[in-house]
């Protein structure tokens, strides 16, 4: 209860405060202008956070991202133009109801069942997380070896559509994980001589480099001239809202419970949960045929299961170290430099702050309300600012951000290549999604594995001796070899009549 | 697609060529069979699969397109790109000798122009978002943004 009392005291100080309101301002101004990401939000934040203490860094990051999921709604529904990806599964529903005139319907729907849905994930992240952390504090080496593999396995397997581009996505981010010392030789690898490389390559201007750099570029191979559908002003957009409550509380409940599920599956994040909840929304739906011509059903599950990811992704984050999504990878590696090592140790060393983070997710879902509703009247300003004065100002932060993090130009180079290697891949089909949990996850692998290997005297058999370990590591080869079963049942039934 | 995927393969597996070449030098753990060698011989390995299978896939024209087709772009457009990324590693190159206060607008102006903003606004937008970095990075967050030649007026 002291803890309790203590993250109480952590959150609502006027700085802290301040800090949220910020952010909030921010994610919901990045959110609704075309182009700028939730994930692009965190990565450029960063450098800020870097020079904050914990609380308020992971406060800053909490609060931006679940704004920037929401506003991305705007613009989807006004300028047929999702503002983040986790918008794009529900954009044409949204558009034509605009298009009938009922752009209040679309946009009060995106933000009343993103709230819903938000503080349905954040429950399971306050419930589960420390059930979650008591478990693996009894992990040894062997579960966290096969964690990390089902985290690459289920990026590769379960999140991607392409599982050949995926593999290759995530090997190129274990081949960035390889450089420098760290590794149980501790021999340099690939540093070519040079020093600053000897330190591995640096999380963040990688990070700003594949998420903003590579934005930017292609911002400018692809010029957008949004167009506005709605010159009148915004009605209500609260009214009818508890006649959908009413009408889809089982669309709600499933979309955030899959939206929950999905954010914590490492690899796959709120754009996936919406694609996802969508179609099994339109699948399930008793008016299956009116999906598509702006029917407000899919928007209530798909709407609600994009901001309930993001507390999910933040369940095996906090509790094994293993990102949920590009955004709470970007959020480990803050977490890394406050000294707020995830794992389950830290809810038994520093509670107050793990309770602090949850506070904070319960005060950016309710800020939501008032602070999106605003955004909502001012959607017409925000829409009208030019992405081409953004996009130079955008790289600018990026540089200096990358710079800030080591005070080094080295920082710059490493984010100007990754954007170039973060555009190529996007361009050619290559989810970056698996890069990064590569990079992030690569030396937990390595020293699991060494760990793991050295305590089984190099036999292979004891990573499947423990209960869990076992149980992990069948599940990750029944996933490997799912593909291989069914054909292989496909042949004999083939065979056999 | 698919000539994308084709030349995309090829280079994967000369990148594991090369990985699974150099991963020979990496020194073992002392009293085990694996070393610093061991990861980057799996990726090298991983990395040769995928690239062979990506070739075999275009070749055998099973490719699968998660893009309807790939985006066409005019040279304009590539040259803008390109600029901008001259411009990151103009940066990079004069930044210590320039010094932030100078290197920054020039940088911007650049990408505004490369952008198509007009010459008036590009050159107010390049001072004011220099000196808005300038006062949130160098006056709040005490980043050593570098002066450079500025270094004696400071």
């Amino acid at each position: 209860m002291d803890a309790l009392a203590t993250a109480f005291g952590l959150v609502f100080q006027p700085y802290v405060l301040l800090v949220i309101g910020l952010s909030a301002l921010y994610g919901l101004f990045v959110g609704a202008i075309p182009g700028l990401t939730a994930t692009m939000a965190t990565a450029l934040l960063v450098p800020v956070t870097f020079f904050m203490a914990p609380v308020p860094a992971v406060a800053a990051i909490v609060t931006a991202t679940a704004m920037a999921i929401f506003s991305g709604d705007i613009p989807s529904a006004l300028l047929r133009m999702p503002g983040t990806p986790a918008s794009a599964a529900y954009t044409d529903e949204a558009f034509n109801l605009t298009r009938k005139g009922q752009a209040e319907l679309a946009l009060g729907a995106g933000l009343v069942f993103s709230v819903l849905g938000g503080i349905f994930g954040v429950l399971v992240l306050i419930v589960a997380a420390p059930a979650l952390a008591e478990v693996a504090l009894k992990f040894s080496s062997f579960e966290y070896f096969w964690l990390v593999m089902l985290g690459f396995t289920s990026a590769i397997f379960i999140a991607g559509n392409d599982v050949l581009k995926g593999c290759t996505s995530m090997l190129l981010g274990l081949l960035i994980s390889c450089v420098g010392l760290e590794n149980p030789a501790a021999a340099p690898r690939y540093t070519f001589g040079n020093a600053e490389l000897m330190g591995g390559i640096s999380l963040i201007p990688l990070m700003i480099g594949m998420f903003a750099v590579s934005e930017v570029l292609r911002f400018a191979l692809a010029r957008i001239k949004p167009v506005m559908v709605v010159d009148r002003p915004f009605g209500n957009v609260f009214a009818g809202m508890w006649t959908l409550i009413k009408k889809y509380p089982l669309q709600l409940l499933r979309g955030s419970a899959l939206g929950t599920v999905v954010g914590a599956l490492p690899g796959a994040g709120a754009d996936i949960a919406a694609w996802m909840s969508y179609a099994v929304s339109k699948r399930f739906s008793k008016e299956p045929q009116k999906y598509g011509t702006g029917h407000v059903e899919g928007i209530v599950e798909a709407g609600a299961a994009n901001n309930s990811a993001l507390g999910g992704a933040w369940i095996p984050a906090l509790v094994f170290g293993i990102p949920g999504d590009s955004i709470t990878a970007i959020a480990i590696g803050v977490l890394y430099m406050k000294n707020m090592n995830p794992g389950p140790m830290l809810f038994v060393d520093n509670p107050q702050n793990i309770y602090a983070v949850f506070i904070v997710f319960i005060v950016a879902q309710l800020l939501m309300l008032p602070l999106g509703w605003l955004a909502i009247l001012a959607a017409k300003r925000i829409l009208r600012v030019p992405a081409a004065l953004l996009m130079p100002l955008i790289l600018l932060f990026c540089i200096v951000g990358s710079f800030a993090i080591n005070n080094t130009l080295f920082g710059v180079v490493i984010m100007g290549l990754a954007g170039v290697l973060a555009f190529f891949m996007e361009r050619w089909g290559f989810p970056v999604a698996p890069t990064i949990l590569g990079v992030v996850l690569g030396t937990m692998l390595e020293e699991h594995f060494f760990s793991s290997l050295v305590k089984a005297d190099g036999q292979l058999w004891p990573f499947f001796e423990r209960p869990i370990a076992g149980a992990l590591g069948a599940l990750v080869l029944l996933i490997w070899l799912w593909p291989l079963g069914r054909r292989l049942v496909r042949l004999v039934l083939r065979a056999a009549g | 697609m698919r000539a994308v995927d084709l030349r995309v393969g090829i280079a994967l597996a000369l990148l594991a060529a090369a990985v699974l070449w150099s991963a020979q030098a990496f020194p073992v753990v002392p009293g085990q069979r694996l070393g610093a060698g061991f990861l980057p011989k799996l990726v090298g390995a991983g990395l040769g699969l995928c690239g062979l299978g990506l070739v075999l896939r275009s070749l055998r024209g099973t490719a699968y397109d998660n893009l309807v087709a790939a985006p066409t772009t005019s040279w304009r457009d590539i040259a803008s790109a390109l600029l901008i990324l001259a411009t990151i590693a103009a940066y990079i190159g004069l930044a210590d000798r320039l010094g932030f206060l100078l290197i920054a607008p020039l940088c911007l102006l650049a990408v505004f122009r490369v952008l198509r903003v007009g010459w008036g606004p590009a050159m107010a937008w390049a001072l004011g978002g220099t000196l808005l970095v300038h006062v949130m990075f160098y006056k709040l967050l005490r980043v050593p943004l570098p002066w450079g030649l500025l270094r004696p007026f400071y």
